[in-house]
């Protein structure tokens, strides 16, 4: 179920009250259930990663029907922003969906399953986090040949510099400009990496291709068309990777540092399943503070610790998160971004 | 006596009030103290947080730049999760932020000012800066302003005020608890001074010469006051008595003497018969009145008991040497058993006490009866039994029978006034003894009167 690239735009009216505006819907699909309730979920997770949840889900409430749309995170932002009405909003871009929550946008929700959560995996019973998904480097094994497989961003520049006819054009990564979650872990590295300037003038250099979403950029490095792909979901590239045993793929963790998203949900203030939407919450939460892996297709909340390079915790849900997301300095990071990555 | 509500009582009920109003007072503080604590630890955040943000404020190409950094947001979220609201303008135009946000107070540049405002629906502590920055023309003046919900700092406050409550009552309770100490405490000497009086013997009425605190002098001086009036009122009565019956027994015995004179002389039956009647009632008069000055000469002496060293055999056997005349003109016989007791105390009185009641004896025997007297010590007491064969005392208490002026039930044939018993009971109860009446117990009725007094 990959739209990816190929994926054309479906405009989608959506009518609220007398104002009418439209998303750009990536995917959707509707679930059905047995009784006349609809629970609207809006997200960035992809429909074959969330499919096994509104199963789990619909295996506790069947009566509820669940449809699921998949839009970018700047784009379910942008809908909240514009009171589209979703009984449910998922996004792995923190940084947008706490300004939401700051803003007014969702409503409290506190229950059992919430208040288990840790400190850091909620704030002001507003906003959720249900997993804990690092940032990763998926190289491609056969464009590295020869060469040794780099363990930190120091590591990455000098291969990438060194031997720029191999990496020419096959250096990929998120088009910050329109992804939310490229920008989250953008800001970041910015803010706590001095190398992340310096590999992304490396990268500037070698044409870099740039991507909406994680799941392109691991296709890509599959098949072939990229050698590295940087700052990829490291939960959808364990999937991938999982699926697929050709040997072609591979995983880094950098070691000097690494960041970890929280994928989080919130209840929209338009919300009114609020019932089935808690429901849904709570089985989330529950799923984040699991102890077994399981089969689960994204993480949970406790896996992190051990299986992290680096002592770094998640990305801290708080309104630090607001400070990238103003125009001013968005306007300024960008700039210096695409000084960096459009050199030619 | 109309009880009112005891002054321990009220004086805890008062000081209770005075905690407990304490209490709310120290609450009411607290909790004004927490609100602007908690208040001056947010605005000190915000007032760090644009501080920081105008730090950053600059001038390029003629215009004003600035951004925003992560540590100014950051610190906000480090105290509480408060929602976070900023806005930056120079001059008129809004340079960033939420443009909704109420306007700041005005200020001085460079300088923190702190506002109060309600924004999308909830309170906001609000904190603005204004630095001059010289841009194009001529300089302009930008606001950063950043404000915050106050949820963490009311949060705070509203704990630090609940255990501010839970200390006031705890606060409360032991001031009660103390209040209701110091009530007790404070009354002792008044409890004390009630004690001592009602611990008193009837007629005990020297003054109370225990120390009491400056607050209860003038009411224990009236009280002794009181008691001394009493006693001098009581002593005069006495005195009045003892004069009066003292005055009446000599003309008494001028008559009497001139009646035997007339006796002897008389001729006639009715005449003689007459005679005796007068004779036998000035006999009974002169005997009360030798009782009312023996009653009034026990109170007198009672007052300020003298402690000699006596032997009570002593004492028996000189009032039966002087009873017996009487006893023997109706052929009564006086049996006198004794053993040496040694007493302590006043030998007039005790005397007067035996006679007393050798005299009750001698005066209910019939003729040619024997009255014994027995002296026996036992433990620490010393016992006088007097015995007699008489009609007994009937069955009524002891109490009922040594009031004064009362006599028993079965003494309607005899002359008599009631004093007797009176007066032996007043003189053993003044040497710490006690008079014991009963039956006589050889089956012959009778009375059987023992005065008790302790060894010396």
């Amino acid at each position: 179920m990959r739209i990816l690239g190929l994926a054309l735009g479906v405009i989608c009216g959506i009518v609220q009250g007398a104002a009418a505006f439209a998303i750009e819907i990536e995917d959707h699909r509707h679930y059905a259930g047995t009784g006349e309730r609809v629970l609207r979920i809006v997200s960035t997770t992809d429909l074959n990663v969330f499919e096994p949840y509104v199963t789990a889900f619909q295996g506790l409430r069947p009566d509820v029907s669940v449809d699921y749309t998949v839009v970018s995170s700047s784009e379910l932002h942008r809908a909240m922003r514009a009171g589209a009405e979703f009984d449910l909003a998922m996004s792995s871009a923190m940084d947008l969906q706490f300004q939401l929550a700051n803003d007014g946008f969702s409503r409290p929700y506190r229950s059992a399953a919430t208040e288990a959560l840790p400190d850091w995996a909620r704030w002001r019973d507003l906003i959720f986090a249900f997993t804990t998904e690092p940032a990763v480097v998926v190289i491609n094994s056969a464009r590295f040949e020869g060469l040794e497989l780099p363990a930190t961003r120091q590591e990455l520049i000098a291969v990438l510099r060194d031997n720029p006819e191999r990496f020419s054009g096959a250096v990929g990564t998120y088009d910050v400009r329109d992804s939310g979650l490229g920008y989250l872990f953008a800001t970041q590295e910015d803010r706590s990496s001095d190398a992340y300037w310096r590999l992304n003038e490396v990268m500037g250099r070698l044409g870099p291709r740039l991507y909406c979403c994680s799941s392109q950029m691991i296709d890509d490095v599959a098949q072939g068309r990229l050698a590295v792909a940087y700052n990829v979901l490291g939960s959808y590239a364990d999937d991938r990777l999982a699926e697929d045993r050709s040997g072609r793929m591979q995983i880094l963790r950098m070691q000097d540092f690494s960041n970890v998203m929280l994928r989080t949900v919130i209840v929209p203030a338009t919300a009114e399943e609020i019932d089935a939407a808690g429901a849904m919450i709570d089985m989330l939460a529950g799923l984040g503070l699991r102890s077994q892996a399981g089969d689960w297709p994204l993480p949970a909340l406790s896996q992190t610790g051990p299986r992290e390079s680096s002592g770094f915790g998640p990305i801290r849900l708080g309104p630090g998160l607001m400070a990238y997301l103003d125009p001013l300095n968005r306007r300024a990071f960008l700039s210096e971004w695409e000084n960096a990555m459009e050199q030619r | 006596m109309i009880e009112t509500r005891s002054i321990g009582k009220r004086l805890t009920l008062l000081l209770a009030g005075v905690a407990a109003l304490l209490s709310v007072l120290s609450w009411g503080m607290v909790t004004g103290l927490a609100r602007e604590g908690a208040q001056r630890t947010q605005d000190n955040v915000l007032a760090a947080s644009v501080t920081t943000i105008a730090e950053t404020l600059r001038s390029e190409q003629g215009e004003v730049r600035l951004e925003l950094p992560y540590a100014a947001f950051a610190m906000l979220g480090a105290i509480s999760e408060d929602r976070v609201f900023y806005r930056v303008t120079a001059g008129d135009e809004i340079l960033t932020g939420y443009d909704d946000l109420p306007a700041a107070s005005p200020a001085r540049p460079g300088q923190v000012v702190f506002d109060i405002a309600d924004y999308r629906g909830v309170a906001i502590r609000m904190a603005s800066i204004a630095r001059l920055v010289l841009a194009g023309e001529g300089p302009v003046l930008v606001t950063v302003t950043v404000g915050q919900t106050r949820d963490g700092a009311g949060a705070i406050a509203a704990e630090l005020s609940w255990l501010a409550a839970i200390l006031a009552v705890v606060f409360f309770l032991v001031a009660v608890a103390l209040s209701a100490l110091v009530a007790r405490t404070s009354l002792r000497p008044l409890n004390e001074i009630a004690a001592a009086m009602s611990r008193r013997g009837p007629s005990d009425l020297r003054p109370l010469s225990r120390p009491a605190p400056a607050d209860l002098a003038p009411l224990l001086s009236a009280l002794n006051r009181l008691m001394d009036r009493l006693r001098q009122s009581i002593r005069r009565s006495e005195d009045f008595i003892a004069e009066a019956a003292h005055r009446v027994r000599t003309p008494l015995a001028t008559v009497r003497a001139q009646a035997e004179i007339a006796l002897r002389s008389a001729k006639g039956d009715t005449e003689k018969e007459r005679l005796r009647r007068i004779i036998r009632a000035v006999d009974e008069s002169s005997r009360s009145a030798g009782q009312l000055l023996d009653h009034a000469t026990v109170a007198y002496r009672t007052e300020d008991l003298a402690h000699d060293p006596l032997d009570l055999a002593d004492l028996a056997a000189r009032t039966v040497a002087a009873m017996e005349p009487t006893a023997s003109m109706r052929d009564i016989l006086l049996k006198l058993e004794t053993e040496p007791a040694r007493i302590a105390g006043d030998a007039i009185l005790i005397e007067n006490a035996i006679r007393n009641v050798l005299d009750n004896a001698i005066k209910y025997s019939p003729e040619e009866t024997t009255v014994s007297l027995r002296i026996t010590s036992a433990g620490d007491e010393a016992r006088l039994t007097v015995r007699d064969q008489g009609p007994g005392l009937g069955d009524e208490p002891v109490e009922a029978l040594t009031e004064r002026f009362r006599r028993g039930q079965n003494t309607e044939s005899i002359v008599g006034s009631g004093l007797g018993l009176t007066i032996a009971a007043d003189v053993l109860r003044a040497h710490g003894g006690r008079l014991e009446l009963g039956g006589n117990k050889n089956g012959r009725g009778g009375a059987c009167v023992s005065l008790v007094l302790p060894l010396a």
